[in-house]
C-alpha cells in the first residue's frame, strides 16, 4: 500500500506491505534505528514513538495506520550538536547503562513533560511504568525526568 | 605502582551516553549488510520426545526461501556446545547439540534453521515445517528427575548429571557435639537475567578470503571464537568477531548458544550474509534460565549463637543440557553458602539435575543469591530460637579482619580453593545499621500500622570478582597525539569505555578526552578474557595500567634520543617529555613515530567485595502484598573508578534482586510447557515498584591482588536481597508465625502462609 506521513519533520511517501509494523517500517525502510524492538508485544516500551503528540508503541501500530500522521522518533528529539535538556539530564544522572531502553524512555518522558511539565514523581513513575529498564533500577531515570521538567515549563520549551 | 588519581574516583559522565540518548547507537539489529538473508529458527513445541520426522519441502517451496537446515545438513557429527567453565569429562554427555537430532529435550530446542530473503518470508516458511515428535513423559521437577523412570539421556541412565561437594573442617563432628541444630528445606524459583536487547547475529562469509565476520559478539568473545572455529573447521584467525553496542548481559548474554554456530554456518553454506534477531518469546524459551534450587540445609551453633557448621544437600534444576557455564551456580551454592561468616565446618553438596526445561546458566550473583537466601534465613531462625539479637548474632560470626586471608570451603570434583582477600566486615555492618536507621526502625518490627504489618531485616554478603587467569591491553600513541586503548574486556552495558579511559588517563597522566577505548572485538588484542564474574575493571583495568607503564617506558626512550639524555632522566607530563636540563620535546612531536605497548595482567586470586543490606517492608495480611518501603546497602570495593557508574550497578542489582525475591518466576506446566513466555506473564520490576533504594559504595580496604586495589563490584547487592526480604517479611508477620522458605514472595504465597499458620 502507498502511504504518506511525516517523520521528524520530513515528509515521506512509500509502499509498504499491510502487515508491516510501524516499528519495522521506521527501522528497516527508513533506517531510523533509534526505535528499538525489545518485545514486539507492547510491554517493554523500547519502541515508543510520538504520534501526533501521544506516546505510542510502534510495534503495536501498523505502518499503514501512520498514513497522514506526524511522527517523532528519538532521532527527531536530538539536536546535531548538544544534547537536549532531557538527554543531558539523563546523562548527568546516569539514567542509562546499556542504553537499549533509553530511546523509549526519552520519547515517553518527552511526550509526558510536553503535556504535563509539572508532573510529580508519582506521575512520572506511573507513566514510565510502561517502559522496562533492566539495568538502572529506575531511580536515576525518575530523577533525570524530574530535573528536566523546568525546560518544558518556560517559554523556551521544546516544540 | 598505583596510578595517579585525577580521573579515577571522579563521577565522570559516560562517553557512551550521547549516542544512546540520540538513538544513534549501533546494536546488532541495526547492522545491515548488502544482500543479507534472514534466518528464523524452527523450535520444538514438545518438551521431551523422539524426533520421527522433520518435513521441509513445503517451506522450501515458498518463493524467497533459500535454505532449510536440519541436523542432517551439519555433517556426520552434529557439533555440540562445549563447556567453557568446569570442563569435566563427566559433564560431556549433557552438552547441547547445535540442532536437535534423535530427541528433543525442551520446548524451544532448535530443530531447523530457515533462511529467506526477508524475515517475513522466513516466518511464513516456519509455519510450513512439518515436525513429528513421539512424546515422552516430561521431567519437570526434582521428584520425577530423581525417580529416574524416564531419563533425558539414555546412555547416561540417570537424570543426575553430577554432584558437587564443598568441604571444610569436620562437619560430622561439629554437628554431633553441637548444642543447637536446625534443619530446613528452602526453594528458590527459576528466573532469568532478561536483558532488554534480544540476542542477535549478522554473519558474513568471504569465500575468496575464506574469512568469516560475525557481528553481535559479546561477553567472552575470544572464547566463543575458539568454539566457533572448532565447530566450523576454521582457524581462529579466519574468524573476526565484532562487538557492537550490547544491550545488557547479566551473565546470560554472550555465552555460546546454538545460533552462534547456526547463523555463521548458514552464511557460509549460502555464501551470503545472514542476519538473525531473536524475538522475546524465543528469548524466554531459549536463553539461559537460572536459580532454580532446592536446599535441605542444617545449621549447628553454640547456645550463644556462634555458628559451628553448615551441612546438607542442594538440588539445582539445570534444565535439559549443560551449557558453557551450567555448573557455576550449582558449584557456588555449595562453595559460597557460608558467605562472609566464619564457619569452621562445612559439608555441602549440590546435585545437578537434568530436566525437560530450558538449560540454566549464570545470572548475576550465580548460586550466591540462592545460597544467601538459605543462610540468612537460617541465621534469623537460629537467632529467634536462641533468643539472641539478629544483628549481634551476625556481628559475632562475621569473618574478622585478623583472619584474612580466610580460606573458604574447597569444592570438588573440579577442585578449586579460594580465600577471602580482606576487609572489615563488621564496620560495614555497623555503617549499614546507621544508614538504615535500624535503632529507630526496629520499633516498627511486627507492628500493625494502617492495616499493614511492618518488618525489617539485615544481611551480610560477599561478592566474588576478578576471575583470572589473565587479560590483555594494548595502547597506541596515535599520530594525532591521541591515545587508543584496546582491551580484551567486553561491554555488556556497564560503561567500560568510560572507566577504562579513566584508568588509562591516570596511568598515563593524559587528559580524558585524548583517550579512545576500543574493546571486545577480536581484532583489538591477541586474546581476551572478556566480561564475566565482575572481572572487567579488575583484570582489564589492571592490564591497562601495565600497558601504560610500558608505553611510558617507550616514550622515555624515544624522548631520550631526542633530548640527548638517558631514558631514566626523562619525565613525562600530559604534553611533553622533559630532560634533566629542562630541555623538552612535545608529545605531538614524539607521536610522529608510531608507538604501541601491550601488556597482560595475570592473576588467579579472586577479589571479594563485601557489605551489608537492610530492608523495611510492609505486608498487607489480607492480600499478601509486600511493599518494599526502604532498602539500604553498603559495599566496599577497595578502589572506586567511577562512583556514579558503580552506584548505578548497585541500585540496578538491588532492583533485579527485588524482582527475584518478589515477582519473577518462569513457570512450567506438567508437560514442560513454559507458561510465562511473554513479558506480560513474566513480571519484571517497573518504575513504580521500588521507589526507595539507597546504595552506598565505599573504598575501605583495597584488594591486595591487583595494582588498582579494586575488587569486582558489578553483582554484589543482588546477592543478599532474597534472604533479607524474606527475613523482613518473617519479622513483619511474626504474630502469625510465618517463616517463608520459598521464593518468590508473591501475594498468593504470603496469603497462603498467613492462612495456613
Amino acid at each position: 500500500m502507498r502511504i504518506k506521513f511525516e517523520v521528524n519533520g520530513t515528509k515521506v511517501e512509500l509502499d509498504v506491505e499491510p502487515r508491516v509494523s510501524l516499528a519495522d517500517c521506521l527501522r528497516d525502510t527508513l533506517r531510523l534505528t533509534g526505535t528499538h524492538l525489545g518485545c514486539e508485544h507492547g510491554v517493554c516500551g523500547a519502541c515508543t514513538v510520538i504520534v501526533d503528540g501521544a506516546a505510542v508503541r510502534a510495534c503495536l501500530m501498523l505502518a499503514v495506520q501512520a498514513h497522514g500522521e506526524h511522527i517523532v522518533t528519538v532521532e527527531g528529539l536530538s539536536n546535531d550538536d548538544a544534547l537536549s535538556p532531557l538527554q543531558a539530564s539523563f546523562r548527568k544522572h546516569h539514567a542509562l547503562q546499556c542504553g537499549f531502553c533509553t530511546p523509549g524512555m526519552i520519547t515517553t518522558a518527552h511526550a509526558l513533560l510536553t503535556e504535563e511539565p509539572d508532573a510529580d514523581a508519582e506521575r512520572v513513575r506511573e507513566v514510565l511504568s510502561g517502559n522496562i529498564c533492566r539495568c538502572t533500577g529506575y531511580i536515576p531515570i525518575i530523577k533525570a525526568v524530574l530535573e528536566a521538567r523546568a525546560h518544558y515549563a518556560g517559554e523556551d520549551a521544546p516544540p | 605502582m598505583k596510578p595517579g588519581n585525577l580521573l579515577i574516583g571522579a563521577p565522570m559522565e559516560r562517553v557512551e551516553d550521547p549516542r544512546f540518548l540520540r538513538g544513534a547507537a549501533r546494536f546488532v539489529a541495526d547492522v545491515n549488510l548488502e544482500g543479507q538473508a534472514h534466518a528464523v529458527i524452527a523450535r520444538s513445541s514438545i518438551a521431551h520426545g523422539h524426533i520421527r520426522a522433520i518435513e521441509t519441502g513445503d517451506a522450501l517451496a515458498i518463493p524467497g526461501v533459500r535454505a532449510v537446515i536440519t541436523a542432517h545438513d551439519l555433517g556426520p557429527e552434529v557439533p555440540v556446545i562445549p563447556l567453557r567453565l568446569q570442563p569435566l569429562a563427566a559433564l560431556e554427555p549433557f552438552r547441547q547439540p547445535m540442532l536437535a537430532h534423535g530427541k528433543v529435550r525442551f520446548v524451544g530446542e532448535p530443530l531447523a534453521v530457515i533462511v529467506a530473503d526477508s524475515p517475513q518470508i522466513a516466518e511464513d516458511a516456519l509455519e510450513r515445517i512439518g515436525v513429528e515428535i513421539e512424546p515422552l513423559p516430561a521431567i519437570v521437577d526434582r521428584a520425577r528427575a530423581e525417580a529416574g523412570e524416564t531419563v533425558l539421556f539414555e546412555d547416561h541412565g540417570s537424570n543426575v548429571a553430577i554432584r558437587w561437594t564443598a568441604m571444610r573442617g569436620d562437619a560430622e563432628r561439629a554437628f554431633a557435639n553441637a548444642d543447637y541444630v536446625r534443619r530446613e528445606t528452602f526453594r528458590i524459583q527459576r528466573h532469568a537475567a532478561l536483558f532488554m536487547e534480544p540476542r542477535g547475529l549478522v554473519a558474513q562469509w568471504d569465500a575468496t578470503a575464506r574469512k568469516l565476520t560475525l557481528w553481535g559478539a559479546a561477553k567472552v568473545v575470544f572464547a566463543n571464537r575458539r568454539i566457533l572455529a572448532a565447530s566450523m573447521g576454521l582457524t581462529e584467525q579466519q574468524i573476526e568477531m565484532i562487538e557492537v553496542d550490547v544491550g545488557g548481559g547479566f551473565g546470560s548474554r554472550g555465552e555460546f548458544y546454538p545460533e552462534d554456530f547456526l547463523i555463521p554456518f548458514a552464511a557460509r553454506l549460502l555464501n551470503r550474509p545472514v542476519k538473525w534477531i531473536e524475538d522475546r518469546r524465543e528469548h524466554l524459551m531459549t536463553a539461559n534460565h537460572a536459580r532454580e534450587t532446592e536446599c535441605e540445609v542444617e545449621i549447628a551453633a553454640t547456645t550463644d549463637g556462634r555458628i559451628l557448621g553448615l551441612r546438607g544437600r542442594s538440588w539445582t534444576d539445570n534444565g535439559a543440557y549443560i551449557r558453557t557455564n551450567g555448573s557455576v551456580a550449582p558449584r557456588n551454592v555449595a562453595q559460597f553458602m557460608s558467605g562472609p561468616y566464619d564457619i569452621e565446618n562445612i559439608a555441602l553438596s549440590t546435585i545437578q539435575l537434568t530436566t525437560n526445561k530450558t538449560p540454566a546458566g549464570t545470572y548475576r550473583g550465580p548460586g550466591r543469591f540462592e545460597g544467601d537466601f538459605v543462610r540468612e534465613r537460617l541465621i534469623d531462625l537460629m537467632a529467634k530460637d536462641l533468643g539472641v539479637d539478629r544483628v549481634e548474632i551476625r556481628r559475632r560470626n562475621l569473618v574478622r579482619e585478623t583472619q584474612m586471608p580466610y580460606p573458604l570451603a574447597t569444592i570438588t570434583p573440579y577442585e578449586s580453593a579460594t580465600e577471602l582477600d580482606g576487609g572489615d566486615y563488621r564496620e560495614l555492618l555497623d555503617r549499614c545499621l546507621e544508614d538504615f536507621g535500624w535503632a529507630e526502625k526496629v520499633k516498627l518490627d511486627g507492628q500493625l500500622v494502617d492495616g499493614r504489618y511492618h518488618g525489617i531485616a539485615i544481611g551480610c554478603f560477599i561478592e566474588g570478582g576478578g576471575a583470572g587467569p589473565s587479560e590483555n591491553a594494548r595502547m597506541a600513541l596515535e599520530t594525532d597525539g591521541s591515545i587508543s586503548v584496546y582491551v580484551g574486556s567486553a561491554s555488556v552495558g556497564q560503561g567500560i569505555e568510560t572507566i577504562m579511559a579513566q584508568i588509562a588517563g591516570d596511568a598515563l597522566g593524559a587528559p580524558f578526552d585524548r583517550i579512545r577505548v576500543r574493546h571486545g572485538s577480536t581484532g583489538h588484542v591477541a586474546d581476551g578474557g572478556g566480561s564475566y564474574h565482575s572481572r572487567s575493571t579488575v583484570m582489564g583495568g589492571s592490564a591497562i595500567v601495565l600497558a601504560a607503564e610500558k608505553l611510558k617506558d617507550k616514550l622515555r626512550h624515544v624522548a631520550a634520543g631526542a633530548l640527548g639524555c638517558e631514558a631514566g632522566e626523562v619525565s613525562l607530563d600530559s604534553d611533553a617529555a622533559r630532560g634533566p636540563s629542562d630541555k623538552s620535546v612535545a608529545l605531538s612531536e614524539l607521536s610522529k613515530t608510531p608507538m604501541t605497548a601491550e601488556a597482560t595482567f595475570h592473576c588467579t586470586k579472586m577479589t571479594y567485595a563485601y557489605g551489608s543490606l537492610a530492608a523495611h517492608v510492609a505486608v498487607d495480611a489480607k492480600t499478601g502484598q509486600v511493599e518494599v518501603i526502604d532498602v539500604v546497602s553498603i559495599k566496599d570495593v577497595g578502589r572506586i573508578i567511577n562512583p556514579a557508574t558503580l552506584h548505578g550497578q548497585a541500585v540496578g542489582a538491588i532492583v533485579q534482586g527485588l524482582g527475584g525475591a518478589l515477582l519473577e518466576h518462569l513457570v512450567y506446566d506438567d508437560e514442560g510447557q513454559l507458561l510465562t513466555g511473554t513479558l506480560a506473564d513474566y513480571m519484571m520490576p517497573g518504575a513504580d515498584c521500588f521507589p526507595n533504594i539507597r546504595a552506598t559504595v565505599v573504598e575501605l580496604k583495597p584488594s591486595p591482588h591487583n595494582p588498582l586495589g579494586a575488587k569486582g563490584g558489578g553483582e554484589g547487592e543482588i546477592i543478599p536481597v532474597g534472604g533479607v526480604i524474606a527475613n523482613a517479611v518473617a519479622a513483619a508477620l511474626a504474630d502469625f508465625g510465618v517463616e517463608p522458605l520459598e521464593l518468590p514472595l508473591s501475594p498468593p504465597r504470603i496469603w497462603a502462609l498467613i492462612g495456613g499458620s
